[in-house]
């Protein structure tokens, strides 16, 4: 009978309790920065698309929401003629930007993405790429990777020597 | 010009009562949402005009615009009469009800008398809603129910037994009258604590809301129901805590006797602090497993309301 009672009392107390509901279109909660939002296409710190269009980030897709088309610049370089992600399927899980050698496709602090016709929630390319970085201020694909490419031969990437000469008999 | 004042004074009297009765039960629906929030650190529905007191509104417009369904399985006029058949007695009640000195529907001699009659035709209705939807579960609930109000009613009414022995009269305004001295919740503490504990099990309020029980039994007695005759069950709800606060506060607090502010005022702080407790029970209380609620009721409730009648009527014996 008495626990009845200071059970009551207790839970009366919790009327001068802080709120823990954030009234949120006024008020907003701290998203951390790995925060898994609306998904962005980034470019490199000098302005060029980071996507190569691998395919990577579409085969990695639990709900296949990513579909996109590889092409070619005049330099060799690989790039994605469209690219698109319908956000009415995708499940943000983030394994896209796990999957990316580029990291080209990133996953932002932002969710705030309803519409009122579902066929808006399909992004298309020119909906997907920023103009910055992202994530990765200083990360550039082409001056890391092996390959040869449009205007870098191989061996002259940052930290990477020459390659192996195999036909070649010094040690 | 005095017939004229004979017919207007008790309409406006009657129509006060119902509007009140009613706009206090749809209100009662918004308290009931902000006070449970308040105990559970949230806010509760503040979006809605000041407050969110226009949410009540809002509840209201969309449950009009329900379609009024009967299931093709239902027995369709029992089922359409039962919530009627519950709403009805729980609002004739509030007839019998002396609010202050001069404002009542009826001032009948035997107020008390119908108000537990009135509460045990209810039971009709939970009855009759869980038979006529025709499901399982919707039995259950009515069944439950009948057992449920039956036997907390027979406590219910010994418990108030010791207050019609001290006031000598079944006359709400009489009792009222008779506590000018002293509230009899003083004399009667055992046999509120048993009236409070019936009125929260007449009224299907947690913990005592096995009819409905929506862990178990989907929605008991009312899970076929739907639109109007839903809200008809969700208003008879309120209009069942304010009923039991209202007598409450009546039979054991002194009704509208209080010092400087007037008769009314006092009936309704009183009333109010009442219908706070009940949320604040079903903020605090799991429900009981139902062999306890019985045994609970059955064992424990209906000795100590049967000693405070002995005793009651002992000391007033002795007194005399």
């Amino acid at each position: 009978m008495i626990s009845l009672l200071i059970s009551m009392w207790q839970v009366f107390l919790h009327a001068f309790r802080r709120r823990v509901t954030i009234q949120y279109p006024e008020r907003t909660d701290y998203l951390p920065p790995r925060w898994r939002g609306r998904i962005i296409l980034s470019r490199d710190p000098d302005g060029e698309e980071r996507c190569v269009a691998c395919y990577l980030c579409a085969a990695a897709c639990p709900v296949d929401c990513i579909s996109l088309q590889a092409t070619e610049d005049a330099r060799g370089r690989r790039y994605p003629a469209s690219f698109r992600i319908n956000f009415s399927r995708c499940i943000f899980c983030g394994y896209c930007e796990e999957a990316c050698p580029t990291d080209a496709i990133q996953l932002t602090p932002d969710f705030e993405m309803c519409e009122y016709d579902r066929q808006n929630l399909v992004y298309e390319k020119e909906d997907l790429l920023i103009s910055g970085p992202g994530k990765y201020h200083d990360y550039n694909f082409y001056r890391v990777a092996g390959i040869s490419i449009g205007g870098k031969d191989k061996g002259e990437a940052e930290r990477e020597s020459p390659p192996v000469d195999p036909l070649g008999l010094l040690p | 010009m005095s017939e004229l004042r004979n017919i207007i004074v008790p309409l406006i009297t009657v129509f006060g009562v119902i509007i009140i009765a009613m706009s206090m039960a749809a209100g009662l629906i918004w308290l009931e949402r902000r006070l449970l929030a308040l105990w559970q650190d949230r806010y509760g529905p503040n979006r809605v005009g000041p407050f969110g007191l226009l949410q009540v509104l809002a509840d209201l417009i969309k449950i009009i615009s329900k379609e009024d369904w009967v299931p093709p399985f239902a027995d369709a006029a029992v089922f359409v009469v039962a919530p009627a058949a519950m709403f009805i007695p729980t609002l004739l009640t509030f007839a019998v009800i002396s609010y202050t000195p001069g404002i009542a529907v009826a001032d009948l001699n035997i107020g008390l008398l119908f108000f537990l009659a009135m509460s045990s035709l209810t039971v009709y209705g939970v009855v009759l809603a869980g038979w006529a939807s025709d499901s399982k579960y919707s039995l259950l609930g009515g069944m439950r129910a009948a057992a449920q109000m039956l036997s907390y009613e027979v406590f219910m009414s010994l418990s108030l037994m010791g207050v019609v022995m001290l006031a000598g009269s079944f006359d709400l305004r009489q009792i009222v009258e008779a506590q000018r001295g002293l509230w009899y919740v003083v004399p009667q503490f055992p046999g509120m604590l048993i009236f409070l504990t019936a009125g929260v099990a007449e009224t299907r309020r947690l913990p005592f809301d096995l009819p409905e029980a929506e862990g178990e039994l989907v929605a008991g007695f009312h899970a076929e129901y739907s639109g109007m005759k839903f809200a008809l069950f969700f208003i008879e709800e309120y209009l069942g805590i304010t009923l039991i606060s209202v007598l409450v506060s009546v039979l054991f607090f002194g009704g509208w006797l209080g010092p400087l502010l007037p008769p009314l005022a006092w009936l309704a702080i009183k009333t109010m602090f009442f219908i706070s407790l009940f949320i604040l029970l079903r903020a605090t209380f799991p429900r009981p497993r139902y062999d306890q609620l019985m045994s609970f009721g059955w064992k424990a409730m209906l000795p100590l309301a049967l000693a405070n009648l002995v005793v009651t009527g002992g000391i007033i014996l002795a007194a005399r």
